[in-house]
């Protein structure tokens, strides 16, 4: 049996993290089929189709995915599962809205945010906050899997050039509509793929002290991160939340400033390779996680932070 | 209009999650249970609307064992009107509760649904879209802003990316983010009168839903410890380890 992986895309290019639900997949079985739905998108199975791991796409184009609702695409998944033992996408906002729906209607008890493919259906994955793991055997004949994006390396995106076939759509969904999405634009490198991360909590105390934060992310071609604590303080919007249930990152590097370091914030970022915590109260949690700690007060610390980077040669991009 | 809302009993989320020695789950005699947080924005939403004179009726439904009518009376304490409690023992997964919540929905012929976005035990944010699914209505996942027009609702979800907004016609599932709204505290004085709300009792096997686990739980492991660090006593010193040690930047 095969394994359907369900693209994330924007109707011209594969969002990152597809390439890393690839990777993921094609440990589940090598047999890996990748479909796409969507609206004008023929780059997007084109680019499907060069990921060298994949070995045939499906693809759907029809004005009723224009916008990615799970309801229109879930007939459609339904309408081209059956040769599959496993339907797996990223455990990201898209595939956590979109999977169940699939999953209920396959009669199929869905394994969620998996960090870890032990065997076709034994599994790895975060339980309470990352506080435990638990290994999890499915016994459903079908499978359906989301996969924890930053746990997998992406997969190579050029050499491949597996065959595309065109298919129908299901029903469209008519109870449903969308109205708008308000993108946060930024030039930055994305939060969940950056190779530094800066993140900002309560200790922050206010939304213009932020721009001390984006000084040393320019300088470290960083994302900017933020506790749950800032975002619902408003200090910042919350596409930057790292934590249970805002983003998991892992970067080489996170610095997390005034941010006190609540399970629920640890949970999303504690898998970085090198942690930096800066916070004037020397007990806080967040240190016990810490590669290196300064006990200091950020607004004395940051400036200082930037004008110390600003003394280097050079930084790595 | 009718709100039903689902609540879980979980571990609080305070509490310091440990595993057991034998690796069969976590730790739970003597630890501190409290209602799944974004359940609490649920009961407070629909309690909300129906203040607002939108709804009618707020009934809160959990699933679990009887230690879980603890998370009903609570809800009827901040406003709910009358609760159902469908017993089952052991963990029941998302799949199932669906099945049990379907089976309600059916009973109540409730307008709306709503629920915590994800429970931060399994932390699966699977049961909203589930029941979508099996009773084929809209669902509006992870929202953070409720607006009840008159044969619709429109929702403001986030996304990885931002924010979306969606209209999804009524009857509608709703699974809701922590900022959706501030829950209330609830009053002596309404907790005792809580206490003779009516709660409905049930048994999942008298619904007639299958409860076993499709999932086995082969083994729960504590997570893989970080080395100890150090404190450094300066920015440049922080900045020489990152350099010099580390090599990050």
């Amino acid at each position: 049996m095969s394994v359907l992986l369900i693209a994330e895309h924007n109707n011209t290019d594969l969002r990152p993290f597809t390439f890393n639900a690839a990777t993921a997949a094609s440990k589940i079985n090598e047999d890996l089929h990748v479909l796409v739905l969507g609206n004008k998108s023929d780059s997007v199975a084109k680019a499907a189709s060069e990921i060298p791991l994949v070995k045939k796409v499906i693809h759907v184009d029809n004005e009723i995915f224009d916008n990615f609702t799970a309801e229109n695409y879930t007939s459609t998944i339904l309408k081209h599962v059956d040769n599959y033992s496993h339907i797996v996408c990223s455990a990201n906002t898209f595939g956590k809205n979109l999977m169940p729906r699939v999953a209920a209607l396959l009669d199929t008890s869905q394994v969620s945010d998996i960090v870890n493919v032990i065997s076709e259906d034994t599994f790895l994955r975060p339980i309470y906050a990352g506080n435990a793991f638990a290994t999890v055997k499915s016994n459903d004949k079908k499978k359906c899997v989301t996969i924890r994006p930053t746990s997998f390396d992406p997969a190579s995106s050029t050499g491949g050039s597996a065959e595309i076939v065109k298919s129908e759509p299901g029903d469209k969904f008519e109870s449903s509509k969308f109205v708008k999405r308000e993108e946060i634009k930024s030039d930055r490198p994305e939060l969940g793929t950056a190779r530094v991360v800066i993140s900002g909590g309560r200790g922050m105390q206010n939304s213009d002290n932020f721009k001390l934060i984006t000084a040393i992310a320019d300088k470290l071609n960083a994302a900017i991160g933020a506790s749950r604590a800032a975002v619902d303080a408003g200090y910042i919007t919350n596409d930057h939340q790292v934590g249970q249930t805002g983003k998991v990152v892992v970067p080489d590097l996170y610095i997390a400033v005034g941010i006190s370091g609540a399970i629920q914030h640890l949970a999303g970022m504690k898998e970085s390779k090198v942690i930096v915590a800066i916070n004037k109260d020397g007990e806080a949690p967040i240190f016990s996680v810490a590669d290196y700690g300064l006990e200091a007060d950020l607004f004395e610390a940051l400036p200082q932070f930037l004008e110390e980077l600003n003394k280097l040669n050079s930084i790595q991009k | 209009m009718k709100i039903l809302v689902a609540v879980k009993r979980v571990i609080d989320y305070n509490v310091q999650v440990r595993v057991k020695d034998d690796g069969t789950g976590v730790v739970t005699d003597n630890v501190k249970m409290s209602t799944n947080p974004p359940d609490d924005n649920a009961i407070e939403e629909a309690v909300k609307i129906k203040e607002s004179g939108k709804a009618k009726e707020v009934v809160a439904i959990t699933i679990g064992d009887d230690k879980a009518q603890e998370t009903v009376r609570k809800a009827l304490a901040v406003g709910a009107d009358r609760g159902i409690h469908v017993k089952v023992d052991g963990i029941v997964e998302p799949l199932a509760v669906s099945k049990i919540l379907k089976k309600i929905v059916e009973k109540e012929n409730p307008d709306l649904v709503f629920m915590g976005k994800q429970a931060i035990d399994d932390d699966c944010n699977q049961t909203g879209q589930m029941l979508a699914a099996i009773l084929n209505w809209p669902q509006a996942t992870f929202a953070s802003k409720i607006e009840v027009k008159e044969k619709s609702l429109e929702v403001t979800r986030e996304i990885d990316e931002g924010l979306e907004t969606i209209e999804v016609n009524i009857p509608a599932i709703v699974t809701c983010d922590l900022r959706l709204n501030e829950p209330r505290y609830a009053s002596l004085p309404n907790i005792m009168k809580a206490k003779k709300k009516p709660l409905e009792q049930l048994n999942a096997s008298d619904l007639g839903v299958d409860t076993k686990a499709r999932i086995e739980q082969i083994k729960v492991e504590e997570p893989p410890k970080r080395k100890a660090g150090i404190k450094v006593a300066s920015v440049s010193e922080l900045v020489q380890k990152l350099k010099n040690e580390a090599k990050v930047i």
